[in-house]
This record gives structure tokens, sequence and C-alpha cells, in this order.
């Protein structure tokens, strides 16, 4: 008999598409499992709408209910719910073992220009946050790069939304 | 067609039209950093575009792949502003990224508080994904603000913003090629 609990651990060995580092559950993109009469629902809001790992994802999750012998449904949401914010501890310190500074706790509103040329973000590898913002926009929508003016190194950094 | 399928219908043409004529960047920006932006947020805007279209698509009782590539030029509703083809014209291409985020922020705004909690829904998680959009707009506004060729261009896309109906010569040849892929092979998805 497949559990909720069971689904959970099954989704948490599904990397990132993008940055496989990190854990489809571990990322905050599962909102929830629900098991009824053999069938799993899973409702999952993708980090940007045109991230192309949708539907890597979608079916990643499809065949990992399929391997635990239930039928998947797999329900995207696409409300303002999910937020970095949602990215759990582990899934933080892996991102920044990693080389990716985890995004910066999300606001009241939106962020604003001024914060990203401002120096608090802390580079991934030396701790330091002399750094500065190269490129609000990175190699995946969710990623911005940044340079460390310490130990010269550029990083990609999380983007917060 | 519904009132609210129109209105989806009409968002999701500017952020599909504007995707793409923002992807006619990519390789050939200024320099490396404005490839990886325009191409990103091209990259974003047809994912609005597609979100959109599935909404409009309940509503209208069809598919998203449908509304996106099986319309007819005329039946598009995207705005003036969108549909010009401004590559190798850096000055124009920048004051229309401002013009854009600066109509998209006010019509997001008030989708955020619609009665549907869907599309309210849906429209603040675009909305925070646009708030990168308009810091790079205004990143750039700052740097043209002073040059002649930048401000010259805002005022003549300005009243475009609003323009729709016929469509400009240059989106014929933008929905020749949108709609090559569905027009070839019948039934082809997203």
């Amino acid at each position: 008999m497949v559990t909720a609990e069971r689904v959970w651990e099954a989704l948490a060995e599904i990397p990132d598409p993008e940055i496989p580092v990190i854990s489809l559950v571990d990322l905050g993109v599962v909102r929830d499992v629900a098991v009824q009469d053999g069938r799993v629902r899973v409702e999952f809001t993708p980090t940007f709408l045109g991230c192309p790992a949708l539907e890597v994802m979608r079916d990643q999750m499809a065949a990992k209910v399929r391997e635990l012998g239930a039928e998947p449904e797999i329900r995207v949401i696409t409300d303002d719910s999910w937020s970095t914010d949602r990215i759990t501890p582990e899934g933080r310190e892996k991102l920044r073992e990693s080389g990716f500074a985890p995004p910066t706790p999300r606001g009241t509103g939106a962020p604003q220009l001024v914060q990203l040329q401002r120096g608090v973000f802390r580079c991934p590898y030396c701790g330091s946050t002399e750094t500065e913002l190269e490129n609000i926009f990175g190699p995946t929508a969710c990623r911005s790069l940044r340079y460390c003016k310490s130990c010269r190194q550029p990083f990609e950094q999380f983007k917060t939304i | 067609m519904s009132e609210l399928g129109q209105q989806l219908l009409l968002i999701a043409d500017d952020e599909l039209v504007l995707g793409w004529r923002n992807s006619e960047w990519t390789g050939i920006a200024p320099f490396l950093e404005e490839d990886v932006a325009f191409s990103s947020i091209a990259q974003n805007e047809i994912g609005h575009a597609r979100a959109l279209y599935e909404l409009a698509a309940r509503e209208l009782g069809t598919t998203a792949d449908e509304l996106a590539f099986d319309r007819e030029p005329d039946q598009y509703r995207c705005s003036r502003l969108v549909e010009l083809r401004l590559v190798p014209d850096w000055a124009r291409t920048i004051a229309r990224h401002v013009l854009y985020e600066q109509a998209d922020e006010q019509r997001l705004r008030e989708l955020m508080g619609s009665d549907d909690s869907e599309l309210a829904g849906l429209a603040a998680k675009i909305d925070r994904e646009e708030a990168y959009h308009r810091m790079h707009a205004q990143m750039w506004h700052e740097r043209l603000n002073d040059e002649r060729r930048y401000v010259e261009a805002l005022e003549e896309l300005r009243p475009l913003v609003d323009e729709r109906g016929e469509h400009l010569p240059e989106f014929a040849q933008l929905w020749e090629e949108m709609t090559m892929v569905r027009r070839s092979v019948v039934g082809a998805t997203w």
C-alpha cells in the first residue's frame, strides 16, 4: 500500500534537472502529495513559468509514482504561493557547497535593483559580502551572475522570487 | 468569445510576440551579458504566454497550442509595439523594453486584484518574474537616459503601446516563422 510518506521519499530522489545537486523536494517545488485508492496526486509549482525543465520534472515525478505501483496525477500549480523561501535549509547548504549562492529571504515587496547592486550577497566560496552584480540574468531563469571582489571568483546567485 | 478569454488572449499574444522578438537578439546582442539577458527574458515571456494561453484555452474550450499557433494573422491581438522588428537597433529595443514593462506592470497589478483567484494567482506569479525584467529595463534606462537616440525612440514608440488592430507589415514574416512547425506537422505540441 502506497503512503504519502513513501511518495515524498521517492520524490526526494529526483534531482533538479538544471541544478542536480538539489532534489525537487529540497527545492520546495513539490507542494502536496495526496494518496487515495491507489492514485497519487502530486501538486508542484515551477520556479519560473518558462522553465524548460518543467516537462522533465513532471515526467520524472510520474515515473517515480508508477514505480511505487500507483497511478500518478501531476498537477502544476501556477500561483504565487511558492517562493524561494521554500527551499529547505538542507537544500540551501547543498547549493552553497556547489558554488550557488542560495536566495536571500523574500521581503514584503518585489526585490529592487538597488538591493541587487548592494554588496550584501555572500560569496559561496569565501563567505565575503564584497560582491557585485555582473548580470541580473544567468544560464537559467532562476540565476543571476555576481563577482566576488574578495576571492575574485564569479559565482551564480539564485534569484529571490 | 467570453470577455475574460479575450482579455487573456490579448496579453498572451503580447507576451508571445515580444518573447519572439526578444529572442532575435540571441547570439547577436551588443555584448555577452545582454545575449544572456535577452534570451532569458524571451524565455520568461514565452513561459508567461503559455500559462496565459492555457488559462484562456480552458475558458474557450480549446488548447494552448491551437491558440498560440493555429490562428490566422488577423486574429492575433498583440500591440504594434511588440510587433516591431528592431534588430539591430539597440536604442529602440531598450525603449520598447522600458515602455512594455511599464504597461505590463499596470496590467498585472489589475489582474492581481481579479475576483478570479486562478487568474489573480497566475498574475502574481508572473509579476514576481517580471520584477527582474523591470530591474533590467530600469538599469538600461538609467544608462541611456541622456542619449538623444534613446529619448527619440521613447517618443516614437510610446504611441504604439496601445495600438492594436491592423498589424505592421513585419508581423507577416514573424507569423510565418512562428507557426511554421504547426503548419508543417499537424498536431505538433509545445
